[in-house]
């Protein structure tokens, strides 16, 4: 071969280098994958991250999974359908949760947000591993009324589902634990972090208005016991007062046998507020002022009443007309409307 | 053959036997890389009478008569011991079973232990703590969350496997609402993970000299037969009266039962 034979030859060898890189390059910002990112002003999350990392294959398909009625018995229910990311990814409007054939629950359904920084899951904390909470809502009767074994057959008799796993776990058999870790990775990137709270604390600009500052100097002396910042929970269990609902509901009680936790529930977040009502366990208020109300004057004795809601002999916390609408309007702050609206989340 | 010949024959047939007999007796060393297979066969029955799911009739300590439908239970953590004292564990990956009355495939426990005479057999009934907490994909086999409501031993709501199940009808049963009149034993608890609750893991350990102790060797599978009275389950250290305690899941009164079962296994003989 001559030198200029050589020399065209290794142009062309460079030319399609570089556009094979190029098409790489490109095609890695088209799809760019962030994992899971801790916003920088929340603390270390509580998942188990070293035995399921996140990737990009595993996050669509187990975001796939949870828009899939096939999860259920007659395949018409899916966890978006009582975990709606418009309401926050609750189940909007409604007291009490319906799942198949409209069968009604004993409680609110709660939001699929920030839980990788939960401990516990449910109202009760009865499951101690995210990755182990879908077989709940799946097999319970007033759910989804389905069993494990006939969703892992559905989905490896699809048409697509085998090929999704296969690239995101590098096995075309569908298994519990690949089905359970798809789903959690897409549930561990559900983090809302970017409300006007959080631009405020990250200094990125946003101010609180003068009622906001009130409100939020009342909210940390008067609540941040228990929804402690920035994830507006501790991920403890209390009685916070309102009485023994309708259905008699023990809460965790019923995971512990422990009778002080009788009528105890999970501090929920106050993240969100605005997207998520009706609120409490139960789902028994349907605005926030009823909330506050409930809080200032209506609290109930009950046996295991939490000892921050009988202070100095006074049940409740007392709240003026004033200070419940600046705690309304910081309340107002923790909305994040890019999280309920974000496509990353949504039904593709 | 002359008569010289037929004895040293026979002497020398003799000795052959006598020289096989010994080496019989002899009991190889212990070595954990040799392994042996060792089954443990659990037998369900209800007092002097086997078990027959649906069909069979059988009364409890507190005089009511029942059936059983469903009878099903974790053994796990399988552990051998010499007369010496010597202890193997066998390896836990290896260490969990279903039984399932009625099911052949469910109605032993097959390990690996190193060729020996074993003379103790320890097992837990239900799944230790450690392993009923462990990340999903330590899950596979019979530990596989996958089961369904009706057949399955595992809590979705209240994280943990059910370690006992065991479900018939009785006339002394009120009605539930399927119009039947069952009972429903679902007991599990290993304790709690991030809060302390009820525990009914049991360990039960017998004693195999006196029905005839289990020797490992690799040409051939030593059984050992458990006898397993779910009789002792209802009339045990407590009796349980199905019209009082009708559905018995998670809740203190299933310590009672837990108890009961702890008792219900006994060495019947080994096969060698």
């Amino acid at each position: 071969m001559d030198r200029k034979k050589t020399g065209i030859v290794l142009t062309l060898l460079l030319v399609m280098t570089l556009a094979a890189c190029r098409k790489e390059v490109m095609e890695q910002l088209a799809v760019a994958f962030p994992g899971f990112v801790k916003p920088a002003n929340f603390p270390e999350p509580a998942y188990h991250f070293s035995t399921n990392t996140p990737t990009r294959e595993g996050f669509e398909l187990g975001r796939r999974l949870f828009y899939e009625p096939r999860l259920s018995r007659n395949n018409t229910i899916s966890c978006g359908s009582c975990h709606i990311q418009s309401a926050g990814f609750t189940h909007h409007g409604h007291d009490i949760s319906h799942g198949i054939d409209d069968r009604l629950g004993k409680r609110n359904s709660p939001p699929i947000m920030n839980l990788a920084w939960n401990t516990t899951f449910m109202w009760d904390g009865g499951i101690f591993d995210l990755d182990l909470q879908p077989i709940a809502p799946i097999t319970a009767h007033e759910e989804m009324d389905e069993n494990m074994n006939n969703v892992l057959a559905k989905l490896q008799a699809h048409p697509d589902y085998p090929g999704l796993f296969e690239k995101a776990f590098g096995s075309r058999e569908i298994t519990s634990a690949n089905f359970l870790k798809a789903l959690s990775q897409f549930m561990l990137l559900c983090v809302s972090s970017n409300s006007k709270y959080d631009s405020v604390m990250r200094q990125e600009g946003a101010v609180f208005t003068e009622e906001e500052a009130a409100g939020y100097a009342l909210f940390k002396q008067k609540c941040a016991a228990c929804h402690t910042e920035p994830l507006f929970t501790n991920h403890s269990f209390r009685d916070n007062g309102i009485g023994i609902g309708f259905n008699k509901d023990s809460g965790r009680y019923a995971v512990t046998l422990n009778e002080a936790d009788l009528y105890t529930f999970k501090v929920p977040s106050l993240r969100n507020l605005k997207f998520t009502a009706p609120y409490m366990h139960d789902g028994r208020f349907y605005t926030l002022e009823a909330v506050l109300d409930q809080y200032s004057g209506q609290v109930k004795h009950t046996p295991n009443l939490d000892p921050l809601l009988q202070q100095n002999g006074i049940p409740g916390i007392p709240l003026t007309a004033a200070e419940k609408s600046a705690l309304l309007a910081f309340l107002n702050t923790l909305n994040d409307k890019q999280f309920v609206t974000d496509p990353l989340l949504s039904e593709q | 053959m002359n008569s010289a010949y037929k004895i040293i024959s026979l002497a020398a047939a003799a000795l052959f036997a006598l020289a096989s007999c010994k080496k019989e007796k002899n009991e190889p060393v212990f070595d954990d890389k040799n392994l042996a297979p060792l089954s443990i066969e659990f037998d369900n029955i209800v007092g002097g009478q086997n078990l027959y799911l649906n069909s069979g009739s059988y009364t409890n300590a507190a005089g009511e008569t029942f059936s059983v439908s469903l009878l099903q239970y974790f053994i796990s953590n399988i552990k051998v011991q010499k007369a010496d004292g010597t202890e193997y564990v066998v390896p836990q990956d290896s260490s969990y079973f279903l039984i399932k009355e009625g099911d052949e495939d469910f109605s032993e426990a097959l390990v690996n232990v190193p060729e020996g005479d074993y003379t103790r057999l320890t097992f837990t009934v239900g799944v230790d703590s450690l392993r009923s907490t462990m990340d999903v994909s330590k899950r596979t086999g019979v530990l596989d969350p996958s089961g369904g409501m009706a057949d399955g031993m595992y809590w979705g709501w209240n994280s943990g496997y059910i370690f006992f199940k065991m479900e018939g009808l009785s006339d002394a049963a009120p009605v539930d609402g399927s119009g039947q009149h069952k009972f429903r034993y679902h007991i599990g608890g290993f304790g709690g993970y991030n809060a302390p609750t009820i525990n009914n893991i049991k360990t039960v350990t017998l004693d195999l000299t006196e029905r005839g102790i289990a020797k490992a060797r690799k040409d051939r599978k030593a059984n050992i037969h458990l006898m397993v009275d779910i009789g002792k389950v209802l009339s045990g250290s407590t009796t349980v009266s199905i019209a009082a305690h009708p559905e018995v899941m998670f809740s203190d009164y299933s310590v009672n039962i837990a108890n009961n079962y702890a008792g219900m296994f006994r060495h019947d003989h080994t096969e060698n």
